[in-house]
């Protein structure tokens, strides 16, 4: 039993204390996570979380705080990261923040009208909607006339996730990006309410269909960290195959999809070919191939079938070596991303960035290697970090993924400890958990509330691409039209896992 | 240089051979082995009072019926979301695992429980569906709120092991070009406005298919204040796809099946009988 979770610190805090705590852990290093609210025993007013990462090794840390009728004091001008979720809280959960920068709805779209907010407790009326449009920034000197704006979406072109981009832009030069997203908000953290917490994991799986195991992995762990329970190895083992087999496929489709932008055609086809093998061996392991049903909160529901991984893994492995090689030796694909999508190492802190996408702005961070879970201390885990800052440092990072998983697959295959795999996972009344999983984009957490007759209370989830999807305007304002789906590629992001 | 690697390019494309698989057609396609897919459901071994299957089964495909001994239990694989947790729960084994993959139906009753409205278009034109498309097809893709699961095999229908072209079957940008609407997911409020407009902006005669136990029944994510139950009142459904998500040659079967290439596999929530398991010649 190596896989005890990193035990979570709690603390009470008043309003006033929260800005300058908040000052000072990011002073001292540390990121805030993600914040939400809940009501706990069905009261009126909301109780908040602050979930902060202190320092490299330390478990996260969380603040409690009680409102009681005054407004908290908005916490987005030191931490800005910190405003989505603000203004999330303030949608769903009915409660303002004084100071709020940018106090107008987020996950309600413009027109949208909760008759009261959605997570109070009992059930939510359906949302009224009449579209409305989203209010965009006034212009200022020049010749106004001249700048169009383009709403492209939210239905775009291909097989694509529905969200709308709205362009201000000159001929070639984008002046101004806004994404309109929560199109597809299916007000998932409602829907795990009242359920039993083991069947919540089908749910888990189903928030963000190509991160199914990281999700439902850092679900079961919120679940095992509120029940106090240890995973047995060979489980946390097994866990860490499926994870990096999901990391695996993700990463081997962003790089056919990259190609598709950069118009690489053979690359295209080639990469997503590899996908295809990657998820066919998926299918041969797990019976799923999105790699699902497999993980339950204890450990695994049953062994995956092992047989033929190594095979496949060798195969894909000799394919994906020359693959690779030539992408990084392609000059046309290299002038695409080189310099496209500038994302500095600052911003991408401050504004949350994570996953590969941070690791590409030098930003040193992996929740596998940060805040230990399941069996990843004891297999040889590397960090992929690049300086270059562009779509072509983004695009590295998932290549030095890629064999990164490769390689801890294959040591979970060597030595995978016998025993059982799955732990009695018993959920006392009233507890609570806060688990996390690195996914292929980034860092998922999931905060879960058992209620007081054992069924989920409150599950709030913090996806990376609800992370993700806030930075990545940054790197569009004043660049240029040709660059921008390149650019959106180069983050690999989801729309189901944003919008939850 | 760039014209050196560009030619490289073309070599390494045309060293690495013909992906694509064969299609048989049968329902055994390659690269499927493994599939876990539609529970089967044997009433004859289900135990006197027990529920078991039902409280395992989170988005309702499994229900009871009051009544007596197999008469209680009803399965709709419309909403069944391949989670096999129905056939760990059951202490008889009613419930069995299989590598049955989702098949499509123009009719929801075949997946087992309600009547389906196919289009007036559907019925009017199911004699003429080869003289109109000419064994041709074009889509509209409408993601109306899934979790990206669809939308992952969908994109894999063109990779070249699927290669959907070889069908003569292509996803188009404009649904003025579109005959038939694949819809993923419940339905969000906020996408029904643009799937109505999608929908009303394609010429007609034109088909409407249902992908995912999400668009056809709402699934585990449908319902609550944000998402309603998949296409149910929404549009008229043509074919009916059931599964979570349908693997590719699932999809790629499903419109053949609209193109009337190959026939309908599935009716009163069975497969008929023949090969229906997957092949696995494919390295």
């Amino acid at each position: 039993m190596s896989t005890a979770p990193l035990a979570v610190t709690h603390e009470d805090l008043a309003l006033s204390e929260l800005p300058p705590r908040c000052g000072a852990a990011l002073a001292a290093g540390a990121r805030m996570q993600f914040m939400y609210g809940w009501f706990p025993d069905a009261r009126e007013t909301p109780e908040l979380r602050y979930v902060l990462h202190p320092a490299r090794g330390r478990p996260p840390h969380v603040w409690r705080c009680q409102p009681r009728g005054q407004p908290p004091p908005s916490l987005a001008p030191s931490a800005p990261l910190l405003s989505w979720y603000e203004r999330e809280t303030t949608d769903l959960c009915g409660i303002d923040f004084s100071g709020q920068p940018l106090p107008q709805p987020l996950v309600l779209l413009p027109g949208a009208v909760a008759e009261r907010p959605p997570l109070m407790p009992g059930p939510a009326a359906g949302l009224r909607y009449v579209p409305a449009p989203q209010p965009l920034p006034e212009l200022a000197g020049g010749a106004p006339q001249d700048v169009q704006l383009l709403p492209f979406g939210p239905v775009r072109a291909d097989v694509l996730e529905s969200t709308q981009l709205a362009f201000l832009y000159i001929g070639e030069a984008i002046l101004h990006y806004y994404p309109q997203l929560f199109f597809k908000h299916r007000g998932m953290e409602k829907r795990f309410e009242g359920m039993s917490p083991s069947l919540g994991t089908v749910l888990a799986e189903r928030v963000s269909g190509v991160g199914s195991v990281a999700h439902s992995l850092a679900y079961c762990q919120a679940l095992e960290a509120a029940a106090g329970c240890d995973v047995p190895s060979r489980g946390a083992w097994l866990r860490v195959l499926l994870a990096e087999l999901e990391r695996l496929y993700n990463h081997l489709h962003y790089l056919g999809y990259l190609c598709h932008t950069t118009t690489l055609k053979v690359g295209e086809a080639q990469g997503k070919y590899l996908e295809e093998l990657a998820k066919q061996a998926n299918c041969r392991v797990s019976g799923s191939r999105l790699l699902r049903g497999l993980i339950a909160p204890g450990g695994m529901r049953r062994e995956p079938v092992l047989a033929r991984l190594a095979a496949d893994l060798a195969h894909i492995e000799g394919e994906f070596q020359r693959y690779a090689d030539l992408l990084s030796s392609t000059n046309s694909h290299r002038d695409r991303l080189i310099t496209t999508g500038m994302l500095g190492q600052q911003l991408a802190f401050d504004q949350g960035a994570t996953g590969p996408v941070e690791r590409a702005s030098g930003v040193d961070r992996d929740s596998r290697r940060d805040q230990p879970y399941g069996a990843y201390s004891e297999l040889p885990l590397r960090v992929a970090v690049q300086e270059g800052c562009d779509a072509h440092a983004r695009q590295q990072v998932r290549i030095d993924e890629i064999a990164g998983s490769i390689s801890l697959i294959r040591a979970v295959l060597d030595g995978l400890p016998d025993g059982p795999l799955l732990a009695d996972c018993r959920l006392r009344p009233g507890t609570e958990g806060l688990g996390w999983a690195e996914t292929p984009r980034g860092t998922a957490y999931y905060a879960i509330h058992i209620d007081a007759g054992g069924r989920l209370a409150r599950v709030k989830i913090k996806s990376p691409s609800f992370s993700n999807w806030r930075v990545f305007p940054y790197t569009v304002h004043d660049t240029n039209m040709m660059d921008y789906a390149i650019n959106e590629a180069s983050f690999g992001l989801t729309v189901a896992g944003c919008d939850r | 240089m760039a014209l050196k690697t560009i030619s490289l390019w073309t070599l390494y494309g045309l060293a690495r051979g013909k992906a694509t698989s064969r299609w048989r057609g049968r329902g055994a396609e390659p690269g499927q082995a493994g599939f876990l897919g539609l529970p089967r459901f044997n009433p004859e071994k289900c135990q006197e009072g027990c529920r078991k299957c039902a409280d395992a089964c989170l988005p309702g495909a499994i229900r009871l019926a009051p009544g007596a001994g197999d008469e209680r239990v009803t399965v709709d694989y419309g909403r069944c979301v391949v989670c096999q947790l129905c056939v760990e729960a059951c202490p008889s084994g009613a419930f069995s695992s299989s590598e049955d993959w989702a098949f499509g139906s123009p009719m929801r009753e075949d997946l087992v429980w309600t009547r389906a409205g196919a289009s007036a278009d559907g019925r009017s034109l199911q004699r003429e569906i080869r003289r109109v498309f000419g064994r041709s097809l074009h889509i509209r893709h409408v993601d109306a709120g899934s979790c990206n699961g669809c939308e992952s095999e969908l994109q894999a229908l063109n990779n070249p092991y699927y290669n959907l072209h070889r069908f003569g079957v292509f996803f188009t940008a404009s649904p003025r070009f579109a005959d038939l609407l694949l819809v993923t997911g419940p339905v969000t409020y906020a996408l029904r406005g643009p799937l109505m407009e999608t929908y009303e902006a394609m010429p007609e005669p034109r088909f409407v298919m249902a992908a995912g136990a999400c668009a056809v029944s709402g699934g585990t994510n449908g319902g609550g204040y944000a998402c309603g139950l998949g296409l149910e009142g929404v549009l008229p459904v043509d074919v009916y796809l059931p599964g979570c998500p349908p693997n590719p040659p699932a999809i790629i079967h499903a419109l053949l099946m609209l193109l009337q290439r190959v026939p309908q596999r599935v009716r009163g929530g069975q497969l008929r009988s023949g090969s229906e398991r997957s092949g696995d010649e494919h390295a």
